[in-house]
């Protein structure tokens, strides 16, 4: 079985409105996060790749399965949607417990899965509750719970963090990390941008439709050429390596720390920025403390990227 | 088609999950009955179906019962069944019932987690319908199973007699049988419009329309109506006089087992059409 996600010039109308247009993707085991505006097509990305929409153009595979191999595709996926909604009269258990039913599986097996499932996203208390008295909070962990139940091998999150508060963000966070970990593949949209950092191996940068970046977040950065990249150094002497720094042609912009204790500078040669920065290091002009990327993580890539408007610069 | 794909067919048929297949409708219809039966939405449902018998049962205990007036109760119970029940009853009762199956959960945003399990979406269109039916056929059956035995109660001895060594347990056989075609027809009708309209209750006023005028139309297009199946299967006839005469008009004679079999075949191709738009369904909940 192929071990990927695959679209192969995807496209979706809903009617005349556009969804996504020839999208292309392999998508590896790890955590990959879809990030773009809201109407950017994230959504629609993780229902083409259930089933819950079909392409207008295209083809989806995932893991060498289509999506409307429903027995099959299902047993391997669990999609977690932002659909705030349940069966009507359901307590939380029910609600994963009939979810595992429908597998098939015996219902002893059914209760267990249910159970730690239950356990693992915290909720054991409020399990016996209706859905219909939760928090938003306490939903956005049933669904999960539901979703990662059978045990499957790709999990779907769309904004799976929205709702939660910080000690659940971060108990989700850790869950998610540790599945990727175990070879799953986790697919996340989120608009949080400092917690896709922190927690993925790739991203999707998506806007109005349009597939504008993917990759390793690093990777995705030093293609953007017109942006040149920002490192902030802290050193003795920030002002001299500022202006050893100026001198070489491909820094073009030198900015000093508002503590006085280190210099913002931008180039457009990263490679040899480091070389220089060596040299000047070797000679003994500064003692440098720390080098950092400034501007080498999500929230830079989707200002520089997508923008504020959510249109791509 | 060749003998040799013929057996590719039935191998690649038989091959098939269908046990897995049996035992998700099986849980699924469980879940869906849960839903149906024992729900505060389904309250006008239990109204719709056990209000004759309320009155049958008040008609029971306050009036007196010569035997003479068998016949006339017998007749009274013929009418009821064909214009209340068959006509209304069971028509705004499986219009209720099917169409929340699937446009229902759209409306409530809840069809998603049963597109999202790993059930093949004909499998789920189907027990779906099943417990749709069961539902139906429970609630308008008994009701009219009650019905039946309160409305001879009254005649005592001489009631009991015409029930059990009479006519009557034939007659209510023939009036489950009438009940068990009239709901899965009008369920497998009205599950279909569900899935064609955001709100299939102007469809289902025009069918009630269609339903009422059908003994007035050519025999050809007289068999794409539910009732005009079940007026064969009706063991009293019911008097045609001043308005109802439109509504009991009487059609060329066809047996009890050729109306079954049409009905059906014709709940057979409304099903068949249900399952092909089930496949290209797709869930945008914003359009709802």
């Amino acid at each position: 079985m192929n071990d990927r996600i695959i679209f192969e010039d995807v496209s979706k109308f809903y009617g005349e409105v556009l969804g996504v247009n020839r999208i292309s993707l392999s998508i590896p085991p790890g955590i990959t996060t879809l990030v773009g505006p809201n109407g950017s097509g994230k959504t629609t990305i993780m229902n083409l790749m259930t089933g819950l929409v079909q392409p207008s153009n295209g083809h989806i595979s995932v893991l060498g399965l289509s999506p409307a191999d429903q027995t099959e595709l299902f047993s391997i996926l669990g999609y977690c949607t932002q659909f705030d909604f349940f069966p009507r009269g359901l307590t939380g258990w029910q609600f994963v417990l009939d979810g595992l039913m429908l597998h098939g599986m015996e219902k002893d097996l059914a209760v267990d899965l249910a159970a730690q499932a239950i356990e693992r996203v915290q909720l054991g208390d409020a399990a016996g509750r209706k859905i219909a008295g939760y928090s938003k909070g306490m939903r956005q962990k049933i669904r999960l719970a539901q979703a990662i139940a059978h045990h499957p091998r790709v999990l779907v999150l769309d904004e799976p963090l929205n709702g939660l508060d910080p000690m659940a963000r971060a108990e989700s966070i850790a869950l998610f990390q540790e599945l990727g970990r175990q070879g799953m593949h986790v697919l996340i949209s989120s608009h949080i941008l400092d917690e896709v950092d922190r927690i993925s191996d790739r991203v999707i940068l998506i806007t109005g439709g349009y597939l504008i970046a993917e990759g390793n977040i690093h990777q995705v950065r030093q293609e953007v050429h017109e942006k040149p990249m920002q490192v902030l150094i802290r050193c003795d002497h920030p002002e001299v390596l500022a202006a050893k720094m100026f001198a070489i042609n491909h820094c073009v912009e030198a900015r000093l720390h508002a503590d006085g204790k280190g210099v913002f500078l931008r180039t457009a040669g990263i490679d040899q920025f480091y070389s220089v920065l060596n040299g000047i290091v070797a000679d003994g002009l500064v003692k440098i403390d720390a080098v950092a990327p400034a501007d080498d993580d999500a929230n830079a890539i989707y200002q520089y990227l997508i923008g504020t408007d959510g249109s791509p610069s | 088609m060749t003998q040799m794909q013929l057996a590719d067919r039935v191998r690649n048929l038989a091959q098939q999950p269908w046990g897995l297949w049996w035992m998700q409708a099986q849980r699924l219809t469980r879940i869906e009955l849960r839903r149906n039966l024992f729900s505060w939405k389904a309250t006008w449902i239990y109204c719709l179906a056990f209000i004759p018998t309320v009155i049958i049962l008040i008609h029971m205990l306050f009036d007196r019962h010569p035997s003479f007036a068998m016949s006339d109760d017998t007749n009274i119970l013929a009418g009821i069944v064909q214009l209340y029940y068959i006509r209304l009853g069971v028509f705004f009762g499986c219009l209720g019932i099917f169409s929340r199956l699937i446009r229902g959960e759209m409306i409530e945003r809840s069809l998603h987690f049963y597109l999202l399990s790993p059930v093949r979406r004909e499998v789920l269109l189907l027990a779906k319908f099943a417990a749709g039916s069961i539902s139906a056929v429970f609630l308008f059956g008994s009701a009219i199973a009650a019905s039946f035995m309160l409305m001879y109660a009254g005649f005592g001895a001489a009631g009991g007699d015409y029930i059990f060594n009479g006519p009557g347990m034939g007659q209510l056989e023939a009036y489950l049988l009438i009940v068990v075609l009239a709901c899965l027809g009008y369920g497998a009708v009205f599950l279909l419009l569900s899935m064609i309209f955001r709100n299939p209750t102007p469809a289902a006023l025009l069918m009630l329309g269609w339903e009422t005028i059908n003994p007035v139309l050519p025999s050809l297009l007289q068999k794409m109506s539910v009732a005009s199946y079940l007026r064969h299967l009706m063991p009293v006839p019911v008097g045609a006089e001043g308005i109802f005469a439109l509504l009991t008009v009487e059609t060329e004679p066809v047996s009890g087992w050729a109306a079954t079999a049409g009905l059906l075949a014709l709940i057979a191709i409304v099903l068949t059409y249900s399952c092909y738009r089930i496949r290209t369904l797709e869930i945008r909940y914003s359009a709802e």
